[in-house]
């Protein structure tokens, strides 16, 4: 098993903590993982990414050229991913934000409005990074949601345990969808 | 041991802690700032000091004061940073102190770009500033290895009175992988007789090397050149990886190195014995990864992120036996493993 994964969007969605959280949740469940950000003047202009893999193999290059799985929180992250996903990878779009529309039909395009469900449900558009990870993992057997709370616990609960249910909703709600 | 999940600048910083370092002096810059970053706040937690110094030039001659007496110091940059602190850096090499010196390579020449390379191997390994010295040079590959190598940095570093220098680039310090921390090491290392601790009752210590005669200049020069042979033979690391019956060996080190492992599985799918040797230490390097496999291999070839600086060290290696290749990024851009293995091929005429 081998997913190389690219999370962006904008500064503020928190892109960089859903690839954290899931390379967090990847390690304990005893795979190989790397995480790198993109820390070059790339991420001046308002666009932030990450590249997650997990892999049962040893990871030489952390860089992902070609993702197999993409999730896209704005417009200018599709633009930007929306050719480079491998064929026959899967392409996750936030529609509550995203209205772009691509003419491949070599790669799977799953839309989920996740700031209306975090809006609805949370009253926060915060929590649609959570909502998106929770259904890209109900879609792609990568993780079990029991890992994925464990990794909720030690990332969130060391620092805003308070946030730890509310995160975990948050999954379960994009798992449900 | 619970594994933790760090950038491997965060790696290198935490690692200098639990190596016992005290003192760090820098001035922040990409790729490496997560390491001052990380200093400023957990120093102090072990009694330690942190200092953003006015510039590099300061750092280093900071991490020159403080080593002066005796105290675990580290400093850390990026490729233009690293540029200034060479003259500091002979310095400590030249009165022999131990310091720990972290270059996070970002593309240059000059003010560059912040994307990875390894283009400062030249100037790391062969000395860097003025006069003939080497640091003991550390290259590690994972953020793992930047845990383990930092700490071992620490002891080489009071084991043979010399500056060590952790050579890793924009890739690894950002990048963040599982690590483990193991135990701090336990090795019997040198009293420290030399450090200015405060000379009550004791002679005084004079930690400075400016020459009046050549005859003394000559003589600390044949100390130094002594210390590099002593150096050489017992510091040499290295990663073997499918090299037993390799017919052809790529040499990379760092990140080129890693993926020039997948690179290796590649080849080795399409029936091609091509294995790998990764240094660990540039300096020295590792002349005795090449031993006993000279009459086995029919070709070599470095895979650097520059246009070719290590190559030369291992031409001086393979002494003409076999041919020497060479394939490389610049500029801040990684190899795929498949161009790794489409260049070897060509290169070699296997196609």
């Amino acid at each position: 098993m081998e997913e190389k994964m690219v999370f962006a969007g904008f500064g503020g969605q928190g892109v960089l903590f859903m690839g954290k959280l899931l390379a967090h949740a990847g390690m304990l469940a005893g795979k190989n993982v790397t995480w790198i950000p993109s820390y070059g003047p790339e991420m001046r202009g308002g666009t932030a990414n990450c590249s997650v893999i997990i892999s049962d193999n040893r990871i030489g290059s952390p860089t992902v050229d070609e993702p197999t799985i993409a999730v896209v929180m704005n417009g200018a992250s599709f633009d930007k991913f929306v050719d480079k996903v491998k064929p026959d990878g899967d392409l996750f779009v936030n529609s509550s934000i995203v209205d772009r529309t691509t003419d491949r039909n070599d790669i799977n395009i799953i839309k989920i409005n996740a700031n209306d469900l975090a809006y609805d449900n949370f009253q926060t558009s915060k929590l649609a990074n959570v909502i998106v990870l929770g259904h890209l993992l109900a879609k792609k057997n990568i993780l079990n949601k029991e890992i994925i709370f464990k990794a909720i616990d030690e990332m969130v609960g060391e620092k805003r345990p308070e946030m730890v249910e509310i995160n975990k909703r948050a999954i379960e709600l994009g798992m449900s969808v | 041991m619970t594994k933790m999940l760090m950038k491997g600048n965060e790696a290198i910083a935490e690692a200098a802690i639990r190596s016992g370092c005290k003192l760090f002096f820098g001035y922040p810059i990409t790729p490496s700032t997560e390491i001052p970053e990380y200093m400023s706040k957990k120093l102090k937690e072990v009694g330690g000091t942190f200092l953003q110094a006015e510039s590099e030039v300061a750092a280093i001659n900071m991490v020159y004061g403080a080593s002066a007496t005796g105290v675990r110091v580290m400093t850390a940059s990026s490729s233009p940073g690293y540029s200034l602190k060479q003259e500091g850096l002979s310095y400590l090499a030249a009165v022999e102190l131990p310091a720990v010196i972290v270059d996070i390579m970002r593309a240059g020449p000059g003010l560059g770009g912040l994307g990875p390379t390894q283009a400062d191997y030249f100037q790391i390994t062969k000395g860097g500033g003025h006069g003939d010295y080497h640091p003991i040079v550390l290259a590690p590959a994972t953020v793992q290895e930047m845990v383990d190598l930092t700490m071992e940095a620490f002891d080489l570093a009071d084991e043979y009175r010399t500056p060590v220098v952790i050579a890793a680039d924009g890739i690894l310090g950002q990048m963040m992988e599982p690590v483990e921390f193991p135990k701090g090491s336990s090795k019997d290392l040198p009293h420290k007789d030399w450090a200015a601790t405060g000379a009550k009752g004791r002679e005084k210590v004079n930690v400075s090397n400016y020459c009046l005669t050549n005859e003394i200049g000559e003589r600390n020069c044949l100390h130094l050149q002594k210390k590099h042979e002593y150096i050489k033979p017992r510091v040499q690391r290295w990663k073997s990886y499918k090299t037993e019956d390799a017919e052809f060996i790529i040499v990379a080190f760092g990140t080129s190195g890693r993926i020039s492992e997948t690179a290796v599985d590649l080849a080795r799918k399409e029936g091609i014995k091509l294995g790998l040797i990764r240094p660990i230490t540039l300096w020295p390097f590792p002349e005795k990864a090449f031993e006993g496999i000279l009459d086995q291999v029919k070709g070599f070839m470095s895979v650097e992120l520059s246009t070719g600086q290590m190559i030369e060290d291992v031409r001086l290696v393979v002494n003409g036996k076999v041919p020497v290749k060479f394939f490389g990024k610049q500029g801040g851009m990684t190899p795929a493993p498949e161009e790794i293995v489409t260049s070897f091929k060509a290169q070699f005429g296997l196609e």
